[in-house]
């Protein structure tokens, strides 16, 4: 019998399969995917603060650009001209947006997905566990101890002391247990991507966003450069609108006259869960980490980091269970507190961070940016010192509601 | 009961999967396949596909 069976090989999986096989435990990984790390769904971007706070040494081959800071561009308004090049002006003055996202360091990175998923499973797999692509886990055994996985068109079942689901967003795993029922699309995002070549950027080391109501309703459209004009160029838009999001994503393409020469070298697409954070993510001698447990920053829908500390932390709370021989839902809930404490209260204010600026208008926004710096946008999107956002937006009268959402 | 997927639009990235409320949808190797017995036809699918590659219910 193994010790613990990970449903999944990305990120999420891989870390808590590192950990786990480095305290000594029996694991193996299966991905139902015949490449790790591919096809991706993911602008692939990760910042510094998260490579640092994982503990991260990423290789050279897998960081394909650094990033010193981002351009943003206005949302709905008079300012938005999504039919000319010159398309949209900033949502403030150029000088003062420089001012709160440029910096002189490297903030992140544009990762190469195919190279770091391997990297992942590699560390994994060094520390000791079993990997294994194209091997899909059809079913879980009874109690959670094991899982039906078919390879090469055979089934088998694989017992084991319990299950960690890190099966991303679709994770039926997940779903067969009690801890993830429906995913409801207030908090799901559409996403969609081209891998473009022969591009003509703005600027090599600066993520580009795009904001507004008619360029990407609840959402962004992203431009992430990955060197040698390259990027990806994607859209997350509201999961439940009339028009796809390739619609919405084609249509800023087409849009913009920098796009004409550049050609499509992949097609990515997919869904992310924004929202609906869940309280519980423990059953019986299981476990669920990263997509599968709807753990994505709810305002940039990044998932890279949220997954690899979930599965760090998932891994603590699994060798001190595996050690006691208790794999009960009881002990396994102190993952749900620890996670909660160290993530979950963070991202649910970031949460409401995304309810409060769907509210705001130009105008509040122009009235922020002369109150605020880079270092605030930063600490906000990690749900940080929001009391300062919304201290502010009590002064401005029709905010007053939101605001206090903040405080 | 009415559940079409376009298979040259479908890009096999499980966004359907993960928002069906009743477990219908299955991603396998040639595209996401319906279970007909279990599926409501709540269109949660449809709305949400990145790429619209599919419709529920009887409108064409």
């Amino acid at each position: 019998m193994k010790d613990v069976v990970v449903v999944g090989a990305g990120p999420a999986g891989c870390s808590v399969a590192k950990e786990l096989a480095e305290e000594g435990y029996d694991v193996v990984v299966y991905e139902k995917r015949q490449e790790i790390g591919a096809p991706k769904r993911c602008g692939e971007g990760l910042s510094s603060s998260a490579v640092d706070n994982l503990g991260l040494d990423i290789p050279e081959y897998c960081r394909m650009q650094s990033m010193d800071g981002a351009l943003v561009y206005s949302p709905n308004g008079d300012s938005v001209r999504i039919h000319s090049d010159e398309t949209v002006g900033w949502i403030l003055e150029r000088k003062t947006f420089d001012k709160w996202i440029h910096s002189d360091e490297t903030v992140g990175w544009i990762l190469e997905r195919k190279t770091f998923d391997k990297w992942m499973a590699e560390r994994a797999a060094k520390a000791g566990a079993k990997v294994r692509a194209k091997a899909k886990v059809v079913d879980l055994l009874p109690e959670n101890r094991g899982v039906v996985v078919e390879i090469e068109g055979e089934r088998k079942k694989v017992e084991s002391r319990m299950v960690i689901a890190a099966g991303g967003v679709e994770s039926l795993i997940a779903k067969k247990t009690e801890v993830k029922d429906q995913s409801d699309l207030e908090v799901v995002d559409s996403g969609y991507q081209y891998e473009m070549v022969n591009l003509d950027l703005k600027d090599e080391n600066k993520l580009e966003l795009y904001f507004g109501d008619e360029v990407a309703p609840r959402g962004y459209v992203w431009v992430f450069p990955k060197g040698e004009n390259k990027a990806n160029v994607g859209i997350g838009i509201a999961g439940d609108l009339d028009e796809t999001a390739k619609h919405y994503l084609d249509r800023f393409i087409e849009n913009n006259e920098r796009f004409s020469k550049a050609s499509i070298v992949e097609v990515n697409s997919g869904m992310i869960p924004v929202g609906g954070l869940l309280e519980n993510m423990v059953a019986d001698n299981f476990m669920a980490v990263g997509d599968a447990a709807n753990q994505v920053n709810p305002i940039h829908g990044g998932g890279i980091r949220e997954g690899i500390k979930a599965g760090q932390i998932a891994s603590e709370v699994a060798s001190r269970a595996l050690e006691k021989d208790d794999t009960t839902k009881e002990e396994l809930e102190i993952y749900n507190h620890m996670w909660w404490e160290e993530r979950g209260k963070s991202l649910r204010k970031v949460e409401k961070l995304r309810e409060v600026l769907e509210d705001l208008d130009d105008e509040d926004l122009n009235y922020l940016a002369k109150k605020l710096d880079g270092q605030d946008l930063m600490d906000f999107t990690q749900g940080k010192r929001l009391s300062k956002l919304g201290k502010l937006l009590l002064k401005r009268p029709k905010m007053i509601k939101s605001a206090r959402k903040l405080l | 009961m009415s559940w079409e997927i376009n298979r040259d639009r479908c890009l096999r990235c499980g966004g359907c999967v993960a928002v069906c409320p009743t477990q219908a949808l299955e991603l396998t190797e040639n595209g996401v396949i319906v279970d007909e017995e279990k599926c409501i036809e709540c269109g949660n699918c449809e709305k949400v596909c990145p790429v619209g590659a599919i419709t529920v219910g009887d409108d064409e």
